[in-house]
């Protein structure tokens, strides 16, 4: 199963060792003609602003629009900012694929930035889950099914086509949240 | 081992999110804003860029504070700021204001000279300058999350740039094929501890990102670090010392993300301006190299 990596910028190494450990085959995409031969996305951590400088000066903003209205997207920090409807602190363009709204470092700069144990809700197993928050975006409301929260704001969404996550699953061993994303691609 | 402990990866988290980035030498909130703009994923401030350093001397010490105020409240990404190699107060202070990241960078006039900062206390990560295994390694154990190659800063000149880059990731290919046994004296000639010694023998790579600094221009200066081996790179007095900042900030930032696209990078390269003026570095005083700084 071909799954891409948005690779403009951030992690998304990390993200292309964690498909690998679930079975996938990850595929680094950078252009429009490597979107086309992916059947899933993932839009890695990273600076969501650099993110979409990048797209535009690549022309990728349009063709991930219309890839997200077919194909399943997993955004992840930064890539959750990218795929959300509406981004605050400061207000920015995003691909508007899932009804979301988030708050751009939300718990703080990189001193707030922490690995906490939470709840979760749906991965299955562990009740627990490790989360690594990296200046990581708040969520201020989602339409999506909440699976896991922290300090009383969701981190992990599901919009059944797509995801969302305020965290870094990519930075743990824990492979729960990348195996419910292949689960979608399937 | 304390390099996996969740401080540490925290620190090495915020520099796993820069990478594939530029990060950008800035003096002042404006400098910041053209930054952002182009797609910077993080600035760094500093009083002085490198070859203004360079040009008027004098001791060049971290930046006034009201100016990195200034800078954090104009980006919403991540703000980093040098201090001087060794002083621990002045690291104490960026920490007290919250930057995101510490440079203790030998750009900076050297405050001790036989000893650098206790990283390891820090909640804030920092990044330090190498100029080979042994450097970089004896960072990472007093807690650097984060290694660059220094280059020579404020030269233009990408060729110290290259030979750092080149001798770490050749000492490490070299330790990926030791036997356990040689380990041992492997690490007395590196100068490193020996638990580092032994992870680069084991994965062939650092335990921290490693990025490229000091020397970058062009856009494809900045494709030739990544293709040598640095995770990002960071671009001081080739953006602000150039004719046309804004446009080679942009360049540079496209070319660092395809910089394995030959065809991307001669797009980048185009309609640029003048690039900063370089120094043929055997024309620079043994005395006035900045890589030699660091212990």
């Amino acid at each position: 199963m071909r799954v891409g990596v948005l690779a403009l910028q951030g992690d998304f190494e990390a993200h292309m060792k964690a498909l690998k450990r679930v079975g996938a085959e990850p595929v680094e995409v950078r252009t429009a003609a490597e979107l086309d031969t992916v059947r899933g996305l993932i839009i890695p951590g990273g600076e969501s602003t650099t993110m979409l400088k990048l797209m535009g000066y690549y022309e990728l903003f349009e063709p991930l629009r219309a890839f997200g209205g077919q194909r399943p997207v997993f955004g992840t920090c930064a890539g959750a900012i990218l795929i959300a409807s509406e981004v605050l602190n400061p207000s920015q363009a995003s691909l508007n694929l899932v009804d979301l709204t988030v708050e751009r470092n939300g718990y703080g700069r990189q001193l707030d930035s922490r690995v906490v144990s939470v709840t979760q809700y749906g991965l299955g197993g562990d009740p627990e889950v490790e989360v690594v928050l990296i200046r990581a975006p708040i969520v201020r409301r989602t339409g999506g099914q909440v699976l896991a929260s922290y300090l009383d704001s969701p981190i992990l969404v599901d919009y059944g086509r797509h995801m969302a996550a305020t965290f870094h699953p990519e930075l743990t061993d824990d492979t729960r949240v990348h195996k419910l994303f292949l689960s979608k691609v399937n | 081992m304390s390099y996996l402990d969740n401080n540490f990866r925290v620190k090495i988290g915020l520099a796993e999110m820069l990478k594939g980035g530029v990060i950008m030498d800035v003096t002042n909130a404006e400098q910041a804003a053209i930054a952002e703009k182009a797609g910077a994923c993080a600035v760094m401030a500093l009083e002085r860029v490198p070859s203004d350093i360079r040009r008027d001397g004098g001791v060049a010490r971290m930046s006034a504070i009201s100016k990195i105020r200034e800078i954090m409240a104009t980006v919403s990404i991540p703000v980093m700021a040098k201090c001087r190699i060794g002083h621990f107060v002045e690291a104490n202070v960026l920490e007290a204001l919250e930057v995101d990241y510490i440079d203790e960078s030998e750009v900076l006039t050297p405050a001790d000279e036989e000893f650098h900062i206790d990283k390891r206390g820090y909640k804030v990560p920092f990044v330090c300058g190498c100029r080979n295994l042994g450097e970089a390694l004896r960072r990472i154990a007093e807690g650097a999350a984060m290694i660059r190659t220094k280059g020579e800063a404020g030269s233009g000149n990408i060729v110290e740039a290259v030979r750092h880059m080149r001798t770490v990731v050749r000492e490490m290919k070299q330790l990926t094929v030791l036997g356990h046994e040689e380990l041992v004296a492997a690490a007395k000639n590196l100068q490193a501890p020996l638990e580092l010694v032994e992870y680069v023998h084991e994965h062939g790579k650092l335990p921290v990102p490693n990025f490229s600094a000091g020397g970058v221009a062009t856009p494809a200066d900045a494709a030739l670090c990544r293709l040598l081996g640095a995770e990002a790179v960071f671009v001081g007095s080739g953006i602000y010392k150039s004719s046309d900042p804004e446009k080679r900030a942009k360049a540079i930032v496209k070319a660092c993300t395809n910089y394995n696209d030959a065809k991307a990078v001669l797009e980048a390269s185009e309609e640029l301006g003048d690039a900063m003026p370089g120094l043929e570095i055997s024309k620079i005083p043994e005395g006035e190299l900045l890589q030699t700084r660091g212990w």
